[in-house]
């Protein structure tokens, strides 16, 4: 069971998000494993352990030859790593990402499934994974609460509105899994260590076979006309409970009459 | 200036049509001269509703049971555009199917597709509007790719109003064989039994997070919601702890709420959480730590003990 799991680097969602002039968000400090993503790389270290045999891949498109993400996750257990850095991607969009991905994802061989996060902390379109499918010409299915993979067929619970749906594909696929599919392990000191050694291969996107010219800004289709703070909602009264919270609480409903 | 055409996907449900399809009808006929929706599925049982909300045509695929909406949905909206059929917009929900489509629909077409949107606007060329941040900030965005643009709409962004239209015609949009990428099954739906008004239509919510400390503290907030005839929500920290499933969860990745009252105990106020709600009319927050960014947006802070408050709360509403 060989699968390879897309792994975004992103900016510490704990900082303050900034965008740079150009309307983009702001990479330029150091990139971080996108939690989101610590689901897919534990799932597909669990599916490769019940299979027995096989490895992990990580691939991952990011600005500055970033590997510090990947680390963290060759740490946790996968094998190596594809990372595309190319100033050519700067503005990318989702499409253009979905394509890079999929390139660098065919440079893998062998791979029986690929897994991603159904969204990312930073950019959230949500729409990268189904994408990747498309341009592979792959099935998909989104939204995994749950994964098991038994005779060639990716079985997957397939979070709902209303519940969950019951689906099934042959592999290879793409899979997107939602946080909570697993509980991500810490790396190991070990783990960590030989990380360092493992190997990470670098490339641009022309080794992809991809015109550098319909990725980015220029590929991208869309052009950020305005950035506008939004009208801010007013605080209004806060008060120190001093046993009379629960009065002050009815009396507040009681103004609005919901009660 | 208006669009000539718009393309909206009606979501069908267990009961009808989805709200969020509904909302995007309202907006889509302030916008465009004529406004059609297309449906995974049989248009015969969609069609009044939306023909009341102003949709002059359904193009059904038919039966996809057995089937994922996306590769198909998108295959067949593909092969309908390159037959000319190719309207100004395509609106879509930010939900499970609707990302599906429109992302599969964009490769088709080799377009972007604009996601999470809260609004549109039509002058000089279709330009859609995002909250980023946490919702502090809104970006304007312009498709730049020719039409038909591709665009995410978030619940509750617009607001559904009927138009008084009569039934809407069926067509039939034909589905092309997806080949290798169609081999997805949906082999089995389940739902989860609720009670009680929806999460996302209640207009009182009361929401509950990690500061319950322990999944049997969730009573409080079920009894307490019961009590004012509103919906239990929660915050993701719980829904990843297993103390409630996933369609309690309100937020970026969960619901959408927009109700007359969102109570708030023992949630800190994450910007995932409140984009989720800050639409709220009335925002009433709980929490023992007076720094909590919830209270930046509530209209009603209490600084206090979840397990004082809510109990003491509970009693109250029960004694009038
Ligand atoms: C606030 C904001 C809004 C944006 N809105 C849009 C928009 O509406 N339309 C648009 O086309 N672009 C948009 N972008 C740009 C978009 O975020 C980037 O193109 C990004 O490279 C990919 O999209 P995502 O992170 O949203 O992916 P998502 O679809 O949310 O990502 C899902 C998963 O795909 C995988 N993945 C995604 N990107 C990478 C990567 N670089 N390396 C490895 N794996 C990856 C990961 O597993 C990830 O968890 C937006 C960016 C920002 C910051
Ligand atoms: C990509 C992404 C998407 C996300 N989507 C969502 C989403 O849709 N919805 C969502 O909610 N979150 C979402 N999150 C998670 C979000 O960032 C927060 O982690 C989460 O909202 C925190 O939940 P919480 O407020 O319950 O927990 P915490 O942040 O841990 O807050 C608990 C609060 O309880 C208070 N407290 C503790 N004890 C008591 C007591 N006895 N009485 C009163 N108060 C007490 C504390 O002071 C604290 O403020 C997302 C995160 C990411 C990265």
């Amino acid at each position: 069971m060989n699968i390879v799991v897309c792994v975004k680097q992103i900016p510490d969602p704990a900082d303050p998000g900034a965008l740079d002039a150009d309307h983009t968000l702001k990479r330029d400090g150091k990139l971080i494993l996108d939690e989101s993503d610590s689901y897919g790389v534990e799932m597909a270290l669990q599916l490769v352990d019940k299979a027995g045999s096989g490895e992990v891949t990580l691939v991952s498109m990011a600005p500055n030859d970033e590997v510090s993400g990947l680390r963290t996750a060759l740490a946790m257990g996968a094998a190596k790593a594809v990372l595309v850095s190319d100033d050519a991607l700067k503005g990318a969009g989702a499409l253009d990402t979905a394509k890079v991905l999929a390139a660098a994802i065919k440079k893998v061989e062998g791979a029986d499934l690929i897994l991603a996060a159904t969204e990312s902390s930073d950019g959230y379109t949500g729409t990268v994974p189904e994408q990747i499918a498309a341009v592979l010409d792959l099935p998909s299915i989104t939204f995994a609460k749950s994964v098991e993979i038994a005779d060639g067929t990716v079985k997957v619970q397939r979070q709902t509105e209303a519940g969950y749906d019951e689906c099934e594909s042959p592999l290879p696929a793409v899979v997107s899994v939602t946080a909570g599919v697993v509980e991500p392990r810490y790396p190991s000191f070990k783990g960590i260590m030989a990380a360092k050694s493992k190997p990470v291969e670098t490339v641009k996107v022309a080794d992809l076979g991809i015109d550098g010219a319909i990725v980015g800004w220029s590929g991208a289709g869309q052009e950020i006309i305005d950035v506008a703070a939004a009208p801010a909602r007013e605080a209004g009264e806060v008060f120190e409970d001093d046993g009379t919270a629960a009065e002050k609480i009815v009396g507040f409903l009681d103004g609005l009459k919901v009660l | 200036m208006a669009l000539s055409k718009v393309w909206v996907h009606a979501e069908a449900t267990e009961n009808g049509v989805a709200p969020i399809t509904l909302e995007m009808l309202a907006k889509a006929r302030e916008i465009a001269d004529v406004v059609e929706v297309f449906v995974g599925g049989d248009g015969a049982a969609v069609a009044a509703t939306v023909g009341a909300h102003g949709a002059t045509k359904v193009h059904a695929t038919g039966d996809l049971s057995g089937k994922l909406q996306g590769v198909h949905v998108a295959g067949a909206l593909a092969a309908a555009i390159e037959g000319g059929e190719a309207p100004d917009l395509i609106m879509l929900g930010t939900t499970q199917d609707g990302r599906d489509i429109g992302a599969r629909l964009s490769v088709k077409l080799d377009k972007p597709v604009l996601t999470n949107n809260t609004e549109i606007e039509v002058g000089d060329g279709i330009v859609v509007s995002t909250q980023i941040f946490g919702g502090t900030q809104i970006v304007k965005t312009k498709f730049a790719a020719g039409s038909p643009a591709i665009a995410l709409f978030r619940p509750k962004s617009f607001v559904a109003e009927e138009s008084g239209g009569g039934a809407a015609e069926v067509a039939a949009l034909a589905v092309p064989d997806a080949g290798a990428a169609g081999a997805a099954k949906l082999v089995n739906r389940h739902i989860e039994e609720t009670s009680g008004p929806k999460l996302d239509e209640a207009a009182v919510v009361v929401a509950g997070g990690r500061g319950l400390t322990e999944a049997a503290k969730f009573e409080m907030i079920e009894e307490l919601a019961k009590l004012l005839k509103g919906a239990p929500g929660a915050s993701r920290a719980i829904v990843d702890a297993g103390w409630v499933p996933y369609s309690y969860q309100v937020g970026q990745t969960g619901k959408v709420v927009k109700p007359t009252v969102y109570i708030a105990a023992g949630i800190s106020g994450a910007t995932q959480h409140m984009v989720g709600m800050k639409g709220s009319k009335n925002i009433i927050a709980i929490n023992k730590d007076p720094e909590a960014p919830i209270f930046g947006i509530a209209d009603l802070g209490i600084v206090g003990d979840v397990h004082k408050v809510l109990p003491q709360l509970i009693e109250a509403l029960k004694a009038r």
